[in-house]
């Protein structure tokens, strides 16, 4: 009993000392601020601010080699705290989400060839560019959906990638990941968009997608300022958001789409209720 | 008697006997003769004539762009109605000559023969670079390139592949038994280029009729033809030098790191016909075969005849083509439609229709090992493809990636229908992409 | 020739064709090939081991829709491995065992081995020798009460009786001796004539579906072979060294769960390694570990728990064993 005692008794002290001394002799002097800049961040490791993750980037900011407001998936209130954190001014940015310029799914858009391999866009684009007939338009094979860390984008089941704009904080991985660069960083407040990739001529779209931009100029005619056509493919002048609404309506082939109303079709999302996303009636 | 061979490997049913008899005859001219700048490894050649203009069989029609880089002519006479991007067999539309036969199929004037004898070594390699000659075997790598090693790495020998392991493919084995003069000829052009004695032919065991043929031709010269086990991918390069050799190509090295050219034997009678006879690069053999196909028949093709015709001349398709192959079964690419042109690299067009095809869904990998032991290059293909589907890039590099030579004998035997060899090639896709970025 | 085309081309990686083979192929030969053992154990033991049989079978493929049900994932109960991870869990279950001790069995195989870890080609170990070694530890009574071999038409009643390598531990253990009995049984032993689980009595039967499995090229010789070559070797040597107390390598051979093991628990693809110097590795494992179990071991049989601690052993042997790839050793010349 008294020799079980001692015996562990004795190796607890002596690992007690063992380890009392190595953490004195092994201690790594960390900044504390880098500590807290940690704590802050998200811990998403999703890569936005350009450092392979979110230690990374504490480490850079503490050593004032970043700049304090990098870390735009963790929003307003994030940038705020490392700012404070830093004692310097936060620099705000508009917040942006990432938009899928298409609504070409597989019912909509023609392929030029069937498929037959991994789900993965960029290896589909790499066989003859890929199978959708349209150069620009979403491939469909979800590379954008799993590579998002934050869950925010959805396959339809006929095949088009939709990103959440609520869950979306403007990481751009996805960007990044889109063989096509159908997906593009937009301001969170501009909620209308022509979700249409392909600068080819009008003739040839038509020939196959059902809802790509044909260029035939009706938005442009009735919303002068809010909208230009860029070789064969509208775009929204983002100034004129409220404006370019009344245009909405008008395109023959449905390709501007207002995220204030709606989803593309096939998506399971719903229209954020809450400002800034939520135009005031 | 057991041939000489290299580790891994199998034997997919060859499926040569529908064309393995047949003599090659010549595809008729087509109406249009669509001609691509870009048929070969290297930077693509640059238009040298333009809409209107009138060229003769033989004519330069694009110039080659740097030293890794061929010129491509006219395999016809006729007028250039334009130069455009048009199908390419990559998949893209890419620049091409479009040439409209004036039926005459006139010889541009000063095309001179020339006897082995009369050149240097340097006026050999000019003449096969103008000739636009390029590797036959289906991978277009420019032969005056290979012909040019630098002089610390000493060649001592020269193997010339007639082995054609690709399933259905019967172009090569034709070629042995119906000009064996020429490849000769181009045995002895090389040799002097090289300044080698030492000739191997490499010919796959199934071969009986071409490995005798090549035998009483050897005579005296020398050339050992030797009969190597039916197995893919025995025509691969490192592979068949490993065979033959008994020599390994290091990892990431060439064949003349290890004193070593190989040679198709298809690119041997071009060079004959360069150096000889003064005559470039416009017309192949390509077999034209597969259960889409009505007969399937060995074509003598001119360069940038749309496959389509090369069809027409076998009689026709024998149901909706699903899959349009351009080389062979293993290592082919995919056409988009029989528009495309035949080029310098088209070894082969192979058709199946829909019934043909085996589509198995994607299942689990059952750790089976199949994939492992059939690795030509003694790799874990199914471990490399995991890490790439998860984008391991580091873990996929290290495990080898880079030296998968895409033979595909892993996705074959795949009971799982894994498409490994794709994942593989996503994997080398990361890996080079990074390497770029440095 | 320009006839309208009604769909589009395939356009795919190469190759573009494949060798037909397929999982659900080889999960069916398994399974064929191990018809005659299961015949044996019907024609030995009876309707009880048929009905052991189903159970596990029916059991095991149950479980697995349940499984994949509940997980909302693809059912994949066709390609057979529910079922063959059944017919083998049951012919590893000793033929007195109770019906729910087979259910059990059937779902801490699938289950707990099985699905757990993501299904099919995910599991680090042998799912029918989990739920077996589950089972033995649970229920050390029924899993080692072992009836005799009653042949059917026999008017033999069935009587319980030890397997011959439990004689021979408890032999040992009495008297140091090795009794003169067990050696000259070799031949019964062989053809399926001995106490034992229900597909593990018949060398004779499981030796020719193992030629099938060879001559459908499903199996290959690395595993089976270093592992049965290891016993003999190792088990010769403590027999030259004193026969008295020893059995001979023959004896090893057909008693007890080592054809079974063998053939088909040590090569179960998933949770063996996939290259061929690490299957060997990974026989020679097993081989040790079991002649080290069956003659030092408190369990008179040690092929399973061989089996097991070796496929925890795989990934460090897949680690160890890669091929040294294409152009990695430089061949002078």
């Amino acid at each position: 009993m008294i020799e079980a005692v001692v015996s562990i008794g004795g190796i607890g002290m002596l690992a007690a000392v063992a380890l009392g001394f190595a953490s004195k002799k092994f201690a790594v002097e960390v900044d504390p601020r880098e500590l807290a800049v940690l704590e802050v961040l998200s811990g998403a490791n999703c890569g936005a601010c350009g450092y392979p993750g979110c230690s990374a980037y504490a480490r850079a900011v503490a050593s004032g080699e970043a700049s304090a407001s990098l870390c735009t998936p963790g929003g307003t209130e994030t940038i705020e705290k490392v700012a404070h954190i830093m004692g310097v001014e936060a620099e705000m940015t508009a917040p942006q989400v990432a938009v899928v310029f298409c609504q070409g799914d597989n019912r909509k858009a023609k392929n030029k060839y069937r498929y037959l391999g991994i789900a993965d866009c960029a290896s589909a684009q790499r066989l003859a560019d890929g199978p959708k007939t349209c150069p620009g338009g979403c491939l469909g094979l979800g590379t954008c959906m799993r590579i998002c860390p934050f869950g925010a984008i959805e396959m339809t089941p006929e095949g088009l990638a939709v990103i959440n704009r609520e869950k979306c904080t403007g990481c751009r991985k996805c960007v990044q990941a889109c063989p096509r660069s159908v997906i593009r960083m937009e301001p969170l407040d501009a909620t209308i968009h022509v979700l249409c990739n392909s600068h080819d001529k009008g003739a040839a779209v038509r020939k196959y997608c059902s809802v790509g931009c044909v260029a035939c100029h009706i938005c442009q005619k009735t919303v002068p300022e809010a909208y230009r056509i860029d070789n064969s493919l509208a775009v929204v002048n983002h100034e004129y958001n409220e404006e370019a609404l009344a245009a909405v309506a008008k395109c023959p082939t449905k390709c501007i789409c207002d995220f204030a109303e709606g989803y593309p079709e096939g998506s399971t999302f719903h229209p954020p209720t809450k400002a800034p996303f939520r135009r005031s009636a | 008697m057991k041939f000489k061979t290299f580790s891994g490997g199998l034997h997919p049913p060859d499926n040569k006997q529908w064309s393995a008899h047949k003599a090659i005859e010549d595809c008729p001219i087509p109406p249009q003769l669509v001609i691509p700048l870009s048929q070969h490894i290297g930077l693509p050649a640059e238009a040298c004539v333009k809409a209107g203009d009138r060229v003769k069989k033989g004519q330069t029609i694009g110039r080659a762009k740097g030293f890794v880089s061929v010129p491509v002519h006219a395999s016809t006479s006729g007028e250039v109605i334009s130069v455009e991007p048009r199908p390419h067999p990559s998949g893209r539309n890419l620049l091409a000559v479009v040439i409209v036969p004036d039926g005459t199929d006139e010889w541009l004037d000063g095309v001179e023969p020339a006897r082995c004898e009369d050149l240097s070594p340097d006026q050999m390699r000019e003449r096969i670079r103008d000739a636009g000659v390029v590797g036959m075997g289906g991978a277009t790598f420019p032969a005056h390139v290979k012909l040019s090693p630098p002089a610390e790495k000493p060649i001592d020998t020269l193997i010339l592949n007639g082995v054609e392991c690709e399933p259905y493919l019967t172009a090569d084995h034709r070629l042995m038994l119906e000009q064996p003069q020429a490849v000769f000829d181009g045995i002895a052009v090389m040799r002097k280029i090289l300044g080698v004695s030492k000739v191997f032919i490499g010919i796959e065991a199934n071969k009986p009729d071409a490995i005798a043929m090549m035998e009483k031709f050897s005579g005296d010269t020398g050339v050992e033809v030797v009969a190597l086990a039916v197995k893919f991918p025995q025509g691969a390069e490192k592979q068949l030098i490993k065979a033959i050799t008994g020599r390994e190509v290091p990892s990431g090295g060439l064949p003349m790191d290890v004193g070593l050219v190989v040679q198709n034997v298809g690119t041997a009678v071009a060079i004959h016909n360069a150096v000889m006879l003064g005559r470039p690069l416009i017309e192949r053999i390509c077999t034209v075969t597969g259960p889409g196909v009505f007969e399937p028949k060995n074509l003598r093709v001119r360069v940038g005849t749309p496959l389509k015709h090369l069809v027409e001349h076998c009689g026709g398709l024998s149901g909706d083509p699903a899959k349009i192959i351009m080389g062979g079964p293993m290592m082919g690419m995919t056409q988009l439609s029989l528009e495309v042109p035949a080029t310098r690299g088209t070894s082969g067009l192979l058709l199946f229709r829909e019934s043909d095809l085996s589509l198995h869904p994607e299942g689990p990998c059952i750790r089976c090992g199949r994939c492992v032991r059939v690795c030509p290059a003694r790799l874990l293909p199914t471990t490399i493809a995991a890490y790439a589907r998860l984008e391991r890039i580091d873990e996929a590099e290290s495990y080898g990636a880079m030296d998968c030579i895409e033979c595909g004998c892993c996705t074959y035997t795949c009971p799982a229908a894994i498409p490994l060899v794709q994942l593989i090639r996503s994997g080398k896709a990361a890996i080079l992409a990074r390497r770029r970025k440095g | 020739m320009n006839k309208p085309e009604n769909k589009p081309v395939y356009i795919s990686s190469s190759p573009h064709v494949h060798s037909g083979e397929t999982t659900d192929k080889v999960m069916r030969a398994v399974i064929y090939s191990l018809l005659p053992a299961s015949a044996v154990s019907i024609y030995y033991f009876g309707l009880p081991a048929m009905a052991l049989m189903l159970i596990c079978t029916v059991g095991c493929v149950l479980f697995e829709v349940l499984c994949q049900k509940m997980m909302a994932r693809p059912l994949s109960v066709a390609d057979g491995s529910a079922a063959l991870t059944g017919l083998l869990l049951a012919l590893n279950l000793p033929p007195a065992c109770p019906w729910w001790m087979a259910l059990l069995g059937s779902a801490v195989a699938i289950i707990v081995a099985k699905q757990v870890y993501g299904g099919l080609g995910h599991n680090p170990f042998n799912p029918a020798l989990v739920a077996r070694v589950v089972l033995l530890i649970s229920f050390p009574v029924q899993m080692t009460t072992w009836s005799a071999p009653a042949p059917i038409r026999s008017s033999l009643d069935a009587v319980t009786m030890a397997t011959p390598l439990g004689e021979w531990k408890t032999a040992v253990m009495l008297t140091g001796k090795l009794p003169e009995s067990l050696q000259s049984g070799v031949g019964q032993y062989f053809v399926g004539n001995m106490a034992g689980s229900l597909g593990e009595v018949s060398a004779l039967a499981l030796l020719l579906g193992a030629v099938f499995l060879f001559w459908k090229k499903i199996l290959t010789w690395h595993v089976p072979l270093t592992y049965l070559g290891t016993v003999v070797v190792l088990s010769g040597l403590f027999w030259l060294v004193d026969p008295t107390r020893y059995p001979n390598p023959l004896f090893h051979l057909v008693t007890g769960g080592l054809m079974l093991g063998a053939f088909y628990m040590a090569t179960d693809m998933v949770t063996s390694p996939v290259a061929p110097r690490g299957m060997v590795v990974f026989g020679v494992g097993c081989g040790v570990l079991t002649v080290l179990i069956r003659l030092f071991g408190g369990y008179p049989e040690g092929v399973s728990f061989a089996i097991l601690l070796m496929n925890a052993a795989t990934p460090l042997i897949d680690r160890f064993t890669r091929p040294k790839k294409f152009g990695s050793i430089r061949v002078e010349g």
